[in-house]
């Protein structure tokens, strides 16, 4: 399928679009040329090109994370995805250093991450960004109240005040009346609400969320991506998630950055990554996904031509065709498809069951 | 896959190899019988023993004017000795002017009890108060309160070490990295031989009695403890981490507690391995029990013996049971969440403690309640009733003990002492060095050269090969029994049910304990050392089978079965062969314990080394053969150890090489 030029960063605009601040502000986190290579002199391993299992036959180190640069604004939903293995992990852990990276850059609101002290570190995990474990590294001996208020507790702030922040935010993740509760007497789900909690406690700016929901049954982890698209709406955080559930990304993702052997593959928006496919490997990827729940009718439209009428019924470019699709097959003219006042193109049923019979196959 | 072959193609030549050998040994012995065999009668001196001795003199001379001495080991010995005494004054000893200790048996009944409802439960609560009451029952109240404040001083100090350097060896990989060896070391040492250097550091009493009590109960408190700290959830320390906690944060908050569980298991451990050396430290003068076991054993008194090791018995069940509450409690509480309110805890300790102390007062006051009511010590009935019953099991069952006794000592305990023993040394040492290499490997048999030169020097050549012997034919017991009933557990769930226990208890039981039936049935001869070797060291032997016949997988037995193999074949074929492994393990775990029994089995008889170091307690000229002696135990114990090691990798390699070769390929 060609890819009109006009349909790049279409999300992004929306949101922009609704928000004009985030086109200017600067990215809250901006990552430049970052490698993390485990293994004896890992320093001479970085800006290698050989491939990770020649590099490992030849120097014993892995390259969990290879040149991996990309930006994350304020508010914004940023998914990492990739296979197991690929280095998610390891990239949203040098993200505070919770692995040393081995080189490259960090900026959280232009402070250069990687050049904090021990205690400037501390003060940036305590106050500005936050993270949710895959298997909720909870503390088995405290209650829930006290696992949430534990990082409150850590800053030193006085027991009734994280007392009464750690049930704010219980409350908010829809745990109340649980606070007594010990963390093996709670279901997964609600054991990573907990872990969430914990999370917000603090008020971070940024929330790391490292596959928060691989451990648990889907009807669960359904509840819970729903809860989190609830909170990034309600608290507007900025959230880093990592997940190698393509459909959970597509879900929750305003952008998607996929990785492979510890490189960066493709980052955009969710109908770029499934309109346009960067290589094989993410086309492989997404090959399965219905692309008419993720692409918008700005995928499919086509430019007018002179025997079109062009009076038929009126359609925004985001609109996902799915939910096109009875209008426009309804319609008797070609569906216009209006950004404001501009016409961008016009959409038949041809286009549609173009891509709906592309599903079936 | 052709190192596997060829594995397997070496193994059948490696044991003609060692028949070969075997039968070369016993043809030079039947030729050079008598011959060079180094033998050293039981008071005569080497001039190495001599000088042993002297330059143990020395030290003695030098106590009060070597700085080594009067600046750090003086100190070292008089606060110990203080705390010692200190709690003696407290709850056996006749203390600050009184007549009597400052806590009677009313009142440290009450504390024990009260101790163990709050940190257990309320069975366990009661169990402490009958089994305190028992000491008093059995006649040997201040003994036992002696062994108890003995144990609880080296406990308390063990702890104050061990849980600290614990902690280190959690969290860095270094220092753990540094401990290790030392720890191994402290650990497959005969418990006994560290005694006699000892006094030599620490004279004869309380501080070296404890001190010989921590070099044992220290070990576990570090290993557990560290174990526990090291394996915190990685996760959890992460999200710690993540927070922005400090290490000392991470420490306290989440490392410590988490593995809180397991540090109180490590208190158990060494709870046990300090009342079990303990009794044992009457050796050198440690009051208590142990003593009057002590010299029960050694005036043959089997009654007295047997009553006091009665005592010792309750008390290790009673500290094994207390601790186990307390460190199941942990996990309870954890459980049971909030149910309980702190103000309610308050109450109830400030109850039990109210109640322990008007029963410390009373005792601390009256004299009913200071000494206990001697209409109700019964000891002299349980004396007799054990006097009687050893009586009639000699009388009676002498034809079937005496039956078993004679075929062991002369079908397997003789023949293989007088090959040993008759033997010139150099066949002996040249025998061994090939059956070192052939089972295990060249430093195995470098180390096995080195040692038996070792012997030699130490001029107790023929002791030590007599002491082999013994070993040895205790380890081959030890390893019958092991399999036998090691399979059985490990095949029968029922079997494990009834065994455990028994195995449980018999693991927590000071050694000293096991000589006093033993001696009852068979009396005071090498044959009684073995036998208590046997009952000592087969518990871990039977208990490693079993391990390892269960890790069998489930579906290899299941395929072994569906082919139509026969139990017999499934345990000779499958279950034996797959467990080899655990099998050699549990052999060399084996000899280590039974080693450890020897200096034990001197005092009833075994002779040889044991008999040197026992007397070069008593005997001040056998001194420097009774160091001798030790350390001729030690080498034993390192030689038998590294070719046991050697042999158990070797079986490891032979079991599991095939498979990661070509788990490897794939
Ligand atoms: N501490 C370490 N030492 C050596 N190699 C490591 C270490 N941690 C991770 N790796 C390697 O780095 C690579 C990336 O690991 P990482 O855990 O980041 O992957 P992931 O994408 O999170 O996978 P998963 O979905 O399984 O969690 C893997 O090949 C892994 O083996
Ligand atoms: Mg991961």
């Amino acid at each position: 399928m060609t890819v009109p030029s006009v349909a790049r960063d279409s999300r992004a605009e929306r949101s922009s679009a609704a928000d004009p601040d985030h086109t200017q502000a600067p990215p809250v986190l901006a990552v430049r040329g970052l490698w993390k290579v485990f293994g004896p002199k890992a320093d001479s391993v970085v800006g290698s090109t050989l491939p990770r299992a020649e590099l490992k036959a030849r120097t014993g180190c892995v390259a969990a994370v290879r040149d991996v640069s990309f930006e994350v604004r304020r508010g914004e939903m940023f998914v990492v995805m990739g296979l197991s293995g690929s280095g998610k992990s390891t990239l949203v852990r040098c993200l505070t250093r919770l692995i040393e990276p081995t080189a490259g850059e960090i900026l959280l609101d232009g402070e250069d991450v990687r050049r904090a002290d021990e205690r400037r570190l501390r003060e940036l995990r305590r106050h500005r960004i936050a993270m949710v474990f895959q298997h909720f590294g909870l503390l088995p001996h405290r209650c829930v109240l006290d696992n949430v208020a534990f990082g409150l507790e850590i800053r030193g702030v006085a027991k009734p005040d994280r007392y009464a922040r750690a049930r704010e935010v219980i409350g908010l993740v829809g745990l109340g009346g649980f606070e007594n509760s010990y963390p093996d007497q709670l279901s997964g789900g609600m054991q990573q609400r907990v872990g969430l909690a914990r999370a917000l406690a603090a008020d971070p700016d940024v929330l790391l969320f490292d596959e928060p929901f691989s451990a648990l049954d889907p009807l669960i982890r359904r509840e819970m991506q729903n809860e989190v698209i609830r909170l990034h709406r309600e608290v507007g955080k900025t959230m880093i998630f990592i997940t190698h559930d393509l459909s959970e990304a597509l879900k929750l993702g305003d952008r998607i950055l996929i990785m492979r052997d510890g490189e960066l593959v493709q980052v955009g928006t969710p109908d770029q990554v499934v309109g346009a496919p960067a290589d094989d490997y993410v086309r492989d990827f997404v090959s399965d996904v219905p692309r008419s729940h993720v692409l918008t009718l700005r995928w499919i439209m086509r430019e007018p031509q002179p025997g079109d009428d062009l009076d038929g019924p009126v359609l925004g470019p985001d609109v996902v065709i799915r939910d096109a699709v009875r209008a426009v097959l309804s319609a008797e003219r070609p569906v216009r498809v209006v950004d404001g006042e501009r016409l961008l193109g016009v959409v038949t049923s041809a286009e549609i069951l173009e891509v709906i019979a592309g599903e079936q196959r | 896959m052709t190192a596997v072959s060829v594995a397997a193609a070496k193994a059948p030549a490696r044991r003609h190899l060692l028949l070969v050998v075997l039968a070369a040994w016993v043809l030079g012995w039947v030729v050079l019988r008598g011959r060079d065999t180094l033998a050293l009668g039981g008071a005569e001196l080497t001039p190495l023993h001599t000088a042993l001795g002297e330059g143990m003199d020395a030290v003695d001379d030098s106590r009060n004017s070597n700085p080594f001495f009067l600046y750090f080991v003086n100190y070292i010995r008089l606060f110990i000795d203080e705390a010692v005494t200190f709690v003696q004054a407290l709850i056996s000893q006749p203390s600050f002017g009184r007549p009597v200790p400052v806590l009677g048996w009313l009142g440290v009944t009450g504390l024990a009890a009260g101790i163990a409802l709050l940190y257990g439960n309320r069975r366990v609560a009661l169990l402490t108060a009958a089994g305190f009451l028992s000491f008093g029952v059995l006649g040997l109240w201040q003994e036992s309160m002696d062994t108890l404040a003995l144990t609880l001083t080296a406990v308390a100090l063990s702890l104050a070490v061990g849980i600290p350097l614990g902690v280190w060896a959690g969290l860095s990989d270094r220092f753990n990295r540094l401990v290790t060896p030392v720890l191994d070391f402290m650990q497959t040492m005969p418990t006994f031989v560290y005694l006699a250097p000892l006094t030599l550091f620490f004279l004869i009493g309380p501080a070296s009695a404890t001190v010989a009590t921590m070099i044992y109960a220290i070990p576990p408190a570090i290993r557990i403890t560290a174990h526990g700290i090291r394996h915190v959830s990685h996760e959890t320390l992460e999200a710690g981490a993540s927070l922005g906690a400090t290490a000392a944060q991470s420490l306290r908050h989440v490392r410590l507690p988490m593995a809180k569980q397991t540090i109180i298991v490590g208190v158990n451990q060494t709870i046990m391995a300090a009342l079990s050396m303990a009794t044992i430290a009457a050796l050198i003068d440690a009051p208590g029990l142990g003593q009057t076991v002590l010299k029960a054993l050694q005036t043959l008194d089997v009654g007295t013996a047997f009553n006091a090791g009665l005592a010792i018995v309750i008390m290790a069940v009673v500290l094994d049971r207390v601790t186990s509450a307390a460190s199941r409690r942990v996990e309870a509480e954890r459980r049971a969440g909030r149910l309980r309110s702190p103000r309610g805890r308050r109450l109830e300790v400030a109850g039990v403690l109210g109640v322990a102390g008007v029963l410390g007062y009373l005792s601390y006051t009256y004299v009913w309640a200071a000494e206990f009511p001697a209409e109700a010590n019964l000891g002299s009935y349980v004396r007799r009733a054990a006097d009687a019953a050893s009586v009639w099991v000699q009388d009676n069952l002498a034809a079937y003990t005496d039956a078993v006794k004679n075929l062991l000592t002369n079908a397997l305990l003789n023949p293989f002492e007088a090959l040993l023993t008759g033997s010139p040394w150099w066949l002996v040492a040249a025998a061994a060095v090939a059956v070192a290499l052939l089972v295990g490997n060249v430093r195995a048999a470098v180390v096995t050269a080195a040692g038996l030169a070792a012997l030699v020097l130490l001029g107790l050549w023929q002791d030590s090969m007599v002491t082999l012997a013994s070993t040895l034919v205790a380890t081959v017991l030890v390893m019958i029994l092991g399999v036998v009933a090691g399979v059985w557990m490990g095949r029968s769930d029922r079997a494990d049910t009834v065994l455990r226990p028994v195995l449980d208890a018999g693991q927590t039981m000071p050694a000293f304990v096991y000589l006093v039936p033993i001696l009852g049935l068979f009396g005071p001869t090498r044959f009684t050392a073995i036998i208590a070797a046997v009952v000592f060291a087969a518990p871990v032997a039977i208990k490693l089978v079993a391990e390892g016949i269960r890790g069998v997988s489930a579906t290899t037995v299941e395929a072994a079965t569906s082919a139509g193999a026969s139990t017999w074949q499934l345990i000779s074929k499958v279950q034996l062969p797959m467990a080899r492994s655990a099998v050699t393990l549990a052999a060399s775990q084996g000899l280590i314990y039974v080693l450890s029994m020897v200096v034990v089995g001197g005092l009833v008889g075994a002779g040889a080394l044991g008999y040197d170091v026992v007397a070069g307690f008593s005997q001040h000229q056998l001194r420097g053969k009774g160091l001798a002696a030790g350390l001729a135990i030690v080498v034993l114990g390192i030689v038998l150890d590294r070719v046991m090691r050697a042999a158990t990798q070797r079986a490891d390699a032979a079991s599991h090489g095939g498979a990661h070769r070509t788990s490897h390929r794939n």
